[in-house]
């Protein structure tokens, strides 16, 4: 009896087979990044709880330059995980109005502005402008 | 017809005498305007009649030819020489047992497309004098693209999940599963939910999209497998935080 031959998917190498798992392992490598982020704010939020004098401690330490690196590669990499996100969200959620399909720019455009217009009110209510 | 030296690479696989894959080389002329599909009916005719693969129409529709060329899930007929410079690398399709050279075994994707009762299941029983169901050209508009598959498995090959998880249902059975679930004259989605909503179903989904890049008859499966996501979601929300499970 002839036997069919599997080939196995190699676990932790797959993704160079093709440059499009390589942009989609990016785009979730960038997540580590967000979520070291978010651990970054509770140490502030812990900080800020201990006393004012660890919470300078803390502002102290966001100024040195492995914490201003961290901070841009961070920046770069929330950016690319928000963009490939809602550029993704036109596939999500289509919209039929009547017959037609809201081209899915829109989708996506209302999402950006959406971002921008959040953004700006954070800011304004921290005090940037 | 300008004619041009082609050079190909194919896997072989003989499971009467073979315990590993290995690659043949063949060279071969062909007209500039072919297909790899030509290339390969042009070796099996005059080089090699022992070389193994499917076809049919070869005019993309029936979805037989499927194979990975130079790494890329196409269909060979469908897959041009004036693309490719060099020597062109043609596997079977990926994530599929090898039954020979290029023939892979389908059984799996069969078996997941019936799971997931791809036909219409009317809402309440109807007799013929009734007449015929009704549908607008929008409520057509809504799941038209979908009907469009053709069953050739490139998502398949083209999915990582389903290459590292093979209980996954995959791309093609839940976009079919969703083009009856969005089609005004079924009532069979509750059926399909417990299918396609379950881990093996929709959730084992990460969005790489190849799905979508692949499909060669422009059907765009990863956003019905996103669009069941959400939908199973607000089931969940539904049935856990409205009173009477939101029936």
């Amino acid at each position: 009896m002839s036997k069919p031959l599997i080939r196995e998917v190699p676990p932790t190498s797959w993704y160079f087979r093709h440059p499009r798992y390589l942009r989609y392992m990016a785009r979730e490598v960038t997540s580590l990044f967000v979520g070291a982020y978010c651990v970054l704010l509770v140490v502030g939020l812990q900080s800020l709880a201990a006393g004012q004098s660890s919470y300078e401690a803390f502002l102290l330490a966001l100024q040195s330059p492995a914490s201003i690196i961290f901070h841009l590669l961070a920046l770069a990499a929330a950016l690319y995980h928000a963009a490939t996100w809602f550029n993704a969200t036109q596939k999500a959620m289509p919209i039929q109005i009547g017959e037609e399909f809201v081209p899915g720019n829109l989708i996506s455009g209302a999402h950006y502005v959406a971002w921008a217009v959040l953004s700006s009110v954070i800011l304004f209510l921290a005090g940037v402008f | 017809m300008k004619e041009r030296l082609i050079q190909l690479e194919v896997m072989r696989y003989n499971p009467d005498t073979d315990t590993a894959a290995h690659f043949q080389r063949y060279e071969v002329s062909c007209p500039e305007e072919g297909v790899v599909l030509d290339a390969l009916n042009k070796i099996k005719e005059t080089i090699d009649p022992t070389l193994n693969y499917r076809w049919s129409c070869h005019m993309a529709v029936c979805g037989s030819c499927g194979m990975m060329i130079n790494g890329e899930p196409k269909l060979s007929c469908h897959a041009f020489l004036r693309e490719y410079a060099g020597v062109i690398r043609v596997e079977p399709l990926a994530h599929f047992p090898i039954e020979r050279d290029l023939v892979t075994a389908p059984d799996d994707f069969i078996e997941k497309l019936k799971r997931v009762k791809p036909y219409l299941i009317p809402k309440e029983p109807k007799p013929i004098s009734a007449g015929e169901y009704l549908q607008t050209p929008a409520q057509l508009k809504r799941y038209h693209q979908y009907t469009l598959c053709i069953n050739c498995m490139l998502c398949y090959a083209a999915c990582p999940e389903y290459g590292l998880t093979p209980k996954f249902i995959g791309p093609a059975a839940i976009a079919l599963a969703h083009r009856y679930n969005q089609d005004s004259r079924d009532g069979g989605r509750d059926e399909r939910q417990e299918i396609i909503a379950s881990a093996e179903g929709v959730w084992e989904c990460t969005f790489v999209g190849a799905c979508s890049e692949v499909c060669p008859a422009h059907v765009d499966p990863a956003s019905a497998l996103q669009q069941v996501k959400i939908a199973s979601s607000i089931d969940w929300f539904k049935e856990h935080l409205l009173p009477g499970g939101g029936k």
